[in-house]
């Protein structure tokens, strides 16, 4: 199909400027076919693979052109670049709908799951001891939790006594948490900065763990469509 | 907030957490922590844990001796090292492992902040209207019924390979080896997802075995199933203290025992009810 495809647009060499345009709307369209039926995050280079025949530039012009579209014309799509690659997704505005769609609970992630994630996210490799010793908890029944959830993954042993597990973050947990990479992680505070900021600010974080956000951005839309509520189906 | 404290311990995520607690709840700079008043209030609260889960209380205790040992250093005066250099401020250590749990708390709320995959966005492609690979860990709030897991079960089957035509029917696989292998699993973590008893390749006998041998496992009560919410994913998991106590347990299941004592087995468990 992608063959047909092509062999429609590849004689685009013998058109004439003015044809220019139209070529390339139908690569973006192709681009976004691509997108939308691959689950996981297509890397700029699969997709020039897939589509054989263009550069690396065209494909990444057509993928940016994409983007631009869906926004310009306030879609319920978004192409996002996540774990290295390309992604197509709904915007966060319409989660609620898509949930009560698809039905459950969204995934928990408990603190203690947040806060080991954290850590190992930003101290990559390190060991589960380490973690331990930031918590001031055992983290054993997180550590394999976030393991299940392939959030984490086993990357190697320490050069130490017992040779204790390394553990680092998987391609799953930059695409859980929409980064195209490590890199844009936000950069930790440093400890003298965070010594002054706490005596001003709020240590408070819920008790029961971090909440959706969307309960508290639903209410402030102006939108004519209300976000539907989740509280009924909880028997 | 004088007097009674309505503060549960198993609220916070551990010392720490409490500790920052009070640190805030007190108003006071974490710079220069007023170490006798929080050491007296981070006590209080742990007299009112009502059972110690040992376990848990056992970190809770560790920094309460380390809080009763920088109290004490506070109160010596301050005695030159030998070399007459000032000693550190005995606070030192703990400020600092505060402020860097602090650092990661922030992180992990900043991480909560974004847009997060299957709650607030989704993608498109893969399985229609497939449950995700992030599954819910939620603490069950109800036991599953028959009807869950039969539910569950034919999910199961319905994913399972036709049996090939060839293959020759796979020689005794019973009940019991199956509840051993199904407690197996546990050795890893005390929560498994019911998906993940079934291996991908299982055929349909190995599918219903498994599922009887979970049956037996529920009614010798050494394993609990439950979901967080109605046609929510199974979890089950241990129902016993140790996982050997369960393998004991488990042990009765003896093809023999099911087949032919089960009814006896089962006046037994009901006279154990009342």
């Amino acid at each position: 199909m992608n063959v047909n495809a092509l062999e429609i647009i590849e004689p685009r060499a013998d058109h004439e400027a003015a044809d220019e345009q139209p070529v390339m709307d139908r690569l973006q369209a192709i681009v976004e076919s691509l997108l939308f039926a691959a689950a996981a995050p297509v890397p700029l280079a699969r997709l020039v693979q897939a589509l054989d025949g263009h550069d690396r530039r065209e494909v990444a012009a057509a993928v940016r052109r994409l983007a631009e579209t869906y926004e310009r014309e306030g879609r319920g799509l978004r192409v996002v670049e996540v774990a290295g690659g390309y992604q197509i997704r709904t915007v966060p505005e319409h989660g609620p709908w898509v949930r009560r769609l698809l039905g459950g609970k969204p995934p928990r992630l408990s603190r203690p799951m947040l806060e080991t994630l954290a850590i190992i996210a930003y101290r990559q490799p390190c060991t589960r001891p380490e973690i331990e010793a930031i918590r001031g908890v055992d983290v054993d029944a997180v550590v394999t939790t976030l393991l299940e959830r392939r959030m984490i993954r086993m990357v190697g042993r320490k050069d130490a006594p017992g040779r204790p597990i390394l553990y680092g973050t998987t391609p799953e947990f930059l695409e859980v948490f929409g980064l195209p990479d490590l890199d844009a992680l936000p950069p930790l505070r440093d400890l003298g900065e965070m010594a002054d900021i706490l005596r001003a600010t709020d240590l408070s974080v819920t008790s029961e763990g971090v909440v959706p956000t969307e309960e508290a951005s639903a209410g402030e839309r102006g939108d004519a469509f209300e976000a539907p509520d989740e509280s009924g189906d909880d028997s | 907030m004088t007097g009674s404290w309505p503060v549960k311990l198993d609220v916070f995520e551990g010392p720490l957490d409490l500790l920052l607690h009070l640190i805030k709840r007190n108003e006071v700079q974490i710079t220069d922590i007023p170490i006798a008043l929080i050491t007296d209030q981070y006590l209080a609260t742990l007299e009112q844990l009502p059972e110690l889960n040992l376990d848990g209380a056992g970190e809770y205790l560790v920094m309460a001796a380390t809080l009763m040992l920088i109290k004490s250093k506070m109160l010596l005066p301050p005695e030159p090292g030998a070399d007459g250099e000032v000693e550190e401020d005995p606070r030192a250590e703990l400020v600092q492992q505060l402020l860097e749990y602090q650092r990661y708390r922030e992180a992990a709320e900043r991480l909560m902040e974004r847009p997060v995959l299957e709650r607030d966005v989704f993608r498109g492609g893969g399985e229609p209207l497939e449950r995700s690979t992030l599954a819910t860990d939620g603490p069950p709030v109800r036991d599953a019924t028959l009807g869950d897991l039969l539910a569950a079960l034919r999910a199961v089957l319905a994913r399972a390979q036709a049996p090939q035509p060839h293959e020759i029917f796979r020689a005794g696989l019973s009940v019991g080896e199956c509840a051993q292998r199904i407690l197996a699993r546990f050795a890893l973590g005390n929560r498994v997802a019911f998906d993940a008893f079934f291996e991908p390749d299982a055929g349909r006998d190995e599918i219903v075995v498994t599922f009887l041998a979970l049956l037996e496992l529920i009614r010798l009560r050494a394993v609990r199933a439950g979901q967080s919410e109605r046609f929510g994913e199974i979890t089950v998991w241990l129902a016993t203290e140790t996982l050997g106590e369960a393998v004991e347990l488990a042990r009765q299941l003896t093809d023999a025992e099911i087949w032919g004592r089960s009814g006896e087995d089962d006046e037994r468990q009901r006279s154990r009810d009342h």
